[in-house]
């Protein structure tokens, strides 16, 4: 009873008041900890003219996309040049930027207001991919890799073709100098981090032993340091064609050869955008739910990006829900809501007993997920007091036009 | 075509004759909890069940707050039918059955393959040692997705030294939904890269058993536009790639409270009938005094009806996706929303639901 009681208890779970620390102690493990993150300002951050690219990253399922919508509609209502780069919307949330077909390019969204403008545009894995290979290798080549199984297969299901797609995506689109400020949405990966770490990851790929061995032969003259090699290669290619037939291994033969001159290219393009996320002016949203796997993946990413000094601008915490009574707690309006239904009421007819019970119960369910909501949320400010923090109040429903991606910028900048 | 709890107390399982089934469903809609509890629904009238998991993120053991799981099938749970809250079978033999878990790692599980067809040995070390398991998978995932539906097809069909079958079912918590038929179609994802040999004929053994009437695909849901679009889908993809189709997992599921019609109804006539009964309830302090319990009462009455207005607009969004669900005519089966988050006691709650409406 009493340990519920303090979380029900004071603060408001205030859906976009700017509160710093709400509610002070809450028996947080018992060590006293506040929490003390403090709010993120999300019009300053796109409004200063040297914030020129926001990654919007977190696990699957958490709003990322809505997010990186609002964002770029917002600074583009508020004056700047934007494009939005989604990875995979869901129907609606792309109708209602006016992506109707994935083509890679980005468009003009109508309908937005002010001196800005705003752009949009869904990746296509695939045809980025494409444009790579095109851009690093003669014609002639390009069309023998393309033409590829297996390049075809590494284009379409690589597990990182996505997320490097969108880092080579992200370059090119910084590269063009038309946009002053990009914000990207990052693929719905399983976990938050391989975003960052897939082009490292196609990169050491490419550059692999595996890849050395296999590509060995036209390079190994008779130097006697290659026998290791050789004798690897006889047990790698004997291996492979055991398993996939030699029809395959000849594929990947080609394959491999074909891609190593590109090598040196691929490599210093990953690394380049790479070290583009590092620059000064770029800013990365972390966003999540108040739950407890969104938040732990949150968690990751915030270590991630301290450890590689990558600028943090925030997290963004969707989908939290408020009250506008926060003062008649779970307990208190549970045992009203019993009573009525036992005991009834002597001057009220049975059926607004039976509605007063069910707004009680309503109201009930309410605090109670709201004191889980603040309960995990402080575990994140507890050991990641510095991150500064928006809360984004929940919506009954899902954004289909613009005027939704409004009223969530309007949440995000604390201004509904 | 949902069941209620308690409307049929005992009953024929839908899934008579499946022993693989796989669970799938959007992100966040909870599909390792439901995997784990099917896998527990299915064990409780006794028998082995296996559950997999194929994506290396130690869900099953955190879900039963164990360590983590070494690429090894090992029990986890024992489970009754007293525990999921059933009345005894009418047997009434069987003292329940046994959930085992496996967390496939592929790298392990292509070694494996590899000794098992090929003998290695030493060789099999020193692939390992230049990254050849690391290259096969990425440069072709096909490889990979063989492997790990290979794997689950060999435990439904795996016998034991008395001949009859290590497990009774296996449950794979399988990737998420927009991954799901290229992960389960492996044999076209393989075709272009091996059109012949030992990978090809494992990929088409595979495939003989997942389109059979021994497995099924169920999709993990939530009563939300995304959710319920995703699952329509995903049917649409399973049905086309010709693979067999299961039922519809309802997730989290909130009991509704008040309507539309109800919210109308205090906003209309009953809004003054509505704050006497909310002070008499005992809101409005302790004073006796009509207007200062009147007044005490006020100021939670807008917001309280706020929330009711929320509330109501969901019930409606909820009512339009159970219709588009209903639309795919297939077996569906709701779970309530744990309120506390889920924790073992959840788990065999969520199963014991599982089993009275039908899907185990």
């Amino acid at each position: 009873m009493t340990s519920s009681g303090t979380s029900g208890g004071s603060g408001g779970a205030g859906r976009t008041s700017g509160h710093g620390g709400s509610g002070g102690h809450h028996g947080n493990g018992g060590n006293g900890v506040r929490s003390t993150g403090s709010r993120l300002a999300v019009d300053r951050l796109i409004d200063d003219p040297k914030t020129r690219i926001i990654v919007c990253c977190g696990s699957g399922g958490v709003g990322k996309t809505t997010t990186a919508a609002a964002i770029g509609l917002r600074a583009a209502e508020r004056g700047r040049k934007v494009v939005v780069l989604t990875i995979d919307p869901a129907r609606r949330l792309a109708q209602s930027m006016g992506l109707t077909e994935l083509d890679n390019t980005p468009r003009v969204v109508k309908g937005v207001t002010g001196d800005g403008e705003l752009q949009a545009m869904m990746l296509d894995m695939k045809r980025t991919f494409d444009e790579v290979v095109l851009a690093h290798a003669e014609p002639e080549r390009a069309k023998a890799i393309m033409e590829n199984p297996f390049y075809q297969s590494l284009s379409a299901g690589f597990a990182g073709t996505q997320e490097y797609m969108a880092m080579e995506k992200l370059g090119q689109l910084r590269a063009a100098e038309e946009w002053d400020l990009i914000v990207v949405d990052t693929p719905p990966s399983r976990s938050a981090l391989d975003f960052l770490d897939a082009p490292n990851r196609l990169g050491s790929f490419l550059d692999g032993r595996v890849i050395r061995i296999l590509t060995a032969p036209a390079k190994v003259g008779g130097r006697s340091a290659m026998r290791f090699l050789n004798a690897g290669m006889g047990l790698l290619t004997g291996t492979l064609g055991k398993i996939f037939g030699a029809q395959l291994l000849t594929d990947v033969q080609t394959f491999v050869s074909a891609m190593d001159s590109m090598f040196g290219g691929f490599r210093e393009r990953a690394d380049r955008t790479y070290q583009l996320l590092k620059a000064p002016g770029t800013a990365f949203l972390v966003v999540a739910a108040p739950e407890r796997d969104a938040l732990r993946e949150a968690a990751y990413f915030v270590d991630r990006l301290a450890a590689d000094r990558m600028p943090l601008a925030g997290l963004v915490l969707n989908r939290v829900h408020g009250s506008g009574a926060p003062q008649l707690t779970a307990e208190r309006a549970l045992a009203a809501a019993e009573a009525l239904e036992e005991n009834g009421s002597e001057h009220a007819s049975p059926e607004a007993e039976l509605l007063a019970a069910g707004l009680l119960r309503l109201h009930a369910e309410r605090m109670q997920i709201m004191g889980r909501e603040r309960r995990t949320r402080d575990r994140f400010v507890s050991v990641y007091p510095d991150v500064p923090i928006v809360e984004v109040a929940a919506l009954p429903g899902d954004v289909h036009d613009l005027d939704g991606l409004r009223a969530i910028g309007d949440r995000l900048s604390g201004t509904a | 075509m949902a069941r209620t709890p308690g409307q049929a107390a005992r009953r024929d399982p839908d899934w008579e004759g499946v022993r693989l089934h796989v669970v799938s469903g959007k992100g966040g809609t909870g599909k390792t909890t439901l995997a784990a509890a099917l896998a527990l629904a299915l064990a409780a009238d006794g028998g082995r069940v296996l559950l997999i998991e194929v994506e290396g993120r130690q869900g099953i053991a955190e879900l039963f707050g164990i360590a983590a799981l070494p690429y090894e099938e090992r029990r986890i749970a024992s489970v009754s039918r007293a525990q999921l809250g059933l009345p005894p079978d009418e047997g009434g033999g069987g003292g329940g059955g046994e959930v085992f878990a496996l967390a496939i790692d592929t790298e392990l599980a292509l070694l494996e393959y590899l000794e098992m067809f090929y003998k290695l040995g030493r060789a099999g070390k020193a692939l390992q040692k230049v990254g050849f398991v690391d290259f096969a998978t990425t440069i072709a995932p096909g490889v990979r997705d063989v492997l790990l539906t290979g794997k689950a097809c060999e435990a439904a069909r795996r016998k034991g030294p008395d001949g009859r079958r290590r497990y009774d079912a296996v449950v794979m918590d399988a990737p998420p939904t927009g991954r799901l038929t290229r992960f389960l179609n492996v044999n076209a994802e393989v075709a272009g890269l091996a059109r012949i040999g030992p990978i090809h004929t494992q990929a088409q053994a595979v495939m003989r058993v997942l389109k059979s009437p021994e497995t099924a695909v169920h999709l993990v849901t939530l009563l939300e536009e995304m959710p319920v679009q995703e699952t329509v889908d995903g049917f649409a993809e399973l049905r086309e790639a010709r693979l067999p189709v299961g039922g519809v997992m309802v997730n989290m599921v909130r009991p509704p409270v008040l309507d539309a019609a109800a919210v109308a109804a205090v906003d209309g006539d009953h809004r003054e009938e509505v704050a006497l009964a909310l002070g008499e309830a005992g809101l409005g302090g302790r004073s006796r005094k009509t207007e200062t319990v009147r007044a005490a009462v006020e100021p939670l009455l807008d917001p309280l009806l706020a929330q009711a207005r929320e509330h109501a607009e969901r019930v409606e969004l909820e009512r339009e996706q159970r219709a588009d669900l209903q639309q795919l005519r297939l077996p569906t089966y709701e779970l309530p929303l744990l309120g506390e988050g889920v924790y073992l006691g959840g788990l065999y709650r969520l199963a014991g639901e599982l089993k009275r409406q039908g899907a185990a």
